[in-house]
């Protein structure tokens, strides 16, 4: 994906370089955006195949994100000193400074999910993956389609991922008690057990920050705040 | 002072860390309702114990109380019509800045509002430009009394020449014919209300053109406010100045908007933000949008008012 992927509605500022740094900017979110997809789909995989080295190797990647995060901030903070940016360029610098704030954070959820890995690997078995590869399957797409409603400032695509937070949420409901009832019936998982749903509440707090991403989409394409507001699809659009 | 300045402006009359068994709740929703940064029209209802007036970031265009307002105003050089039926109230004591592109008619509207427009040969003007309700274009109206109530500040600083400061401040009492009884005190409110006193009260005999361009053009507004107006028009005050000067004519503003109703044209998009209560983009002699400062620069509903704030215009 490239920065000419995003629709402008082919509206290009008089000031080339200023245009420029804007575009630097969603560069740098986009690959920032793909970094943090390839650690989320790593962390999955390493789960779910009991592969303690990609897990490894997906923690050493967290410094890309880290890296990428500090840069973005100072891209935004050049724009904010030198442009004094109005109207969508303020919406967009300004969600794009919280945006990368929750990439960071399911980067470290990522690192999360892959310590505890590294953990469960040290035992022969899992004693239930329970529903998290399902989980796992809906907070990606959810961080996926957030990313692309941001591409195509799309605020319709925006709000579905903030409805679809319920059923990651209803999901994990269910990732307790099951696990409950493991460790009631086999004391000697318990260790293990407590592992698993640490992961299913890192992939949880995923979810909500693909969902605030998917605010962030909604303000910056309509100025509209729905935070705090209920499912996006109980909102009349702006 | 002996000058009648009561509102009549007739020939006349002028004689005046969560749990992990839940999902982590972001937030309770069951709201059904957006909560909407800024309601385009419907700004956040003043609180009960707010004074009569309430603070100027909460009032919404609905509840503007209007000092002047144009009506369907058009306005013409000869055969050329700068202005084509622009209809704005300006809001009482607060500060209303029109923005746009050159040529847009800002400067014509706002000469339009204290009949300035006139002045230039073939110019003219048709609609109403209401001042607490009275056309100021009615026949009856003596335009003079009209430009002493809606005072104006150019864009480049013009004191008198051959006038002392002193002399500048009181020229447009002179001019207009007022008896001036307390010339000291009126020279020292009037320097005062611009924060220019200090500076100039051991030199009040030296040339006006002996001070900086930013004193200067504090001196000029304090001669459009010896004459007590009651409206401020300003055609770009800061153009021609630094920016610790513009910075002293902006904080001079924030002061003034406490007594005066000011209407501000600008060139510079940052300076209606910082400055301005409302905001109106004119383009092509019409009114494309106008709405609270705020809404203007942060969610403007036009396409063409984003266009040209962003810099996408043209």
């Amino acid at each position: 994906m490239t920065v000419l992927d995003i629709d402008m509605g082919d509206r290009r500022h008089t000031d080339r370089e200023y245009e420029n740094e804007l575009a630097q900017v969603r560069e740098r979110i986009l690959l920032m955006g793909a970094r943090v997809e390839e650690m989320m789909t790593a962390s999955r995989k390493c789960f779910v195949e009991r592969d303690a080295d990609l897990a490894r190797a997906t923690i050493r990647n967290d410094s890309q994100i880290d890296t990428l995060e500090v840069e973005i901030d100072e891209l935004c903070l050049q724009v904010l000193a030198r442009r004094q940016p109005v109207a969508s360029d303020l919406r967009f610098i300004t969600a794009t400074l919280k945006l990368v704030t929750d990439l960071e954070r399911i980067g470290d959820l990522c690192v999360n999910m892959c310590e505890r890995v590294s953990e469960l690997c040290e035992d022969p078995t899992y004693p239930t993956q329970g529903p998290i590869p399902r989980i796992g399957e809906v907070a990606q797409a959810m961080l996926h389609d957030a990313l692309d409603a941001f591409v195509a400032g799309d605020a319709t695509k925006a709000e579905q991922v903030v409805d679809r937070d319920n059923v990651v949420d209803a999901y994990y409901a269910q990732l307790f008690p099951e696990l409950v009832a493991h460790m009631m019936s086999d004391p000697t998982v318990v260790f293990r057990s407590t592992r698993i749903l640490s992961i299913g509440k890192y992939i949880e707090r995923i979810a909500d920050h693909a969902t605030n991403i998917g605010e962030l989409v909604v303000f910056m394409v309509r100025g509209l705040d729905v935070r705090h507001t209920g499912p996006a699809s109980n909102n009349p659009q702006a | 002072m002996n000058m009648d300045f009561s509102t009549s402006l007739s020939k006349t009359a002028a004689q005046k860390n969560p749990d992990d068994s839940a999902p982590t709740t972001r937030e309770p929703r069951t709201a059904s309702e957006p909560a909407k940064l800024e309601s385009v029209d419907q700004g956040a209802a003043p609180s009960p114990e707010v004074a009569s007036r309430p603070r100027w970031d909460e009032v919404s265009v609905s509840q503007v109380t209007p000092k002047m307002r144009a009506e369907e105003l058009h306005a013409s050089f000869g055969s050329s019509e700068v202005i084509k039926g622009i209809s704005l109230p300006i809001a009482e004591k607060l500060v209303t800045a029109i923005i746009g592109p050159s040529g847009c008619g800002k400067s014509t509207f706002l000469r339009c509002l204290n009949r300035m427009h006139e002045v230039v040969s073939g110019a003219t003007t048709k609609g109403k430009v209401l001042l607490d309700k009275q056309d100021i274009y009615d026949r009856d109206v003596d335009p003079v009394r009209v430009r002493g109530r809606v005072g104006m500040v150019f864009q480049k600083p013009n004191p008198f020449p051959t006038m002392s400061i002193r002399d500048n401040v009181l020229a447009g009492l002179r001019l207009n014919g007022v008896k001036l009884k307390d010339p000291d005190g009126q020279v020292e409110k009037a320097l005062r209300a611009v924060a220019l006193w200090d500076e100039v009260k051991d030199g009040l005999a030296k040339a006006g053109t002996s001070l900086s361009g930013g004193q200067q053009q504090r001196l000029c507004i304090a001669r459009a406010l010896a004459l007590e107006p009651e409206v401020l028009l300003m055609d770009e005050p800061c153009s021609a100045l630094d920016p610790i000067a513009t910075a002293r004519v902006e904080e001079l503003i924030h002061e003034l908007r406490e007594t005066y109703t000011i209407v501000i044209v600008t060139h510079n998009m940052q300076q209606a933000a910082r400055v301005a209560n409302f905001t109106a983009f004119f383009y092509l002699g019409q009114l494309v949008e106008y709405n609270r400062t705020q809404v203007i620069f942060t969610r403007p509903q036009e396409q063409r008012t984003e266009d040209y704030i962003t810099g996408r215009f043209g």
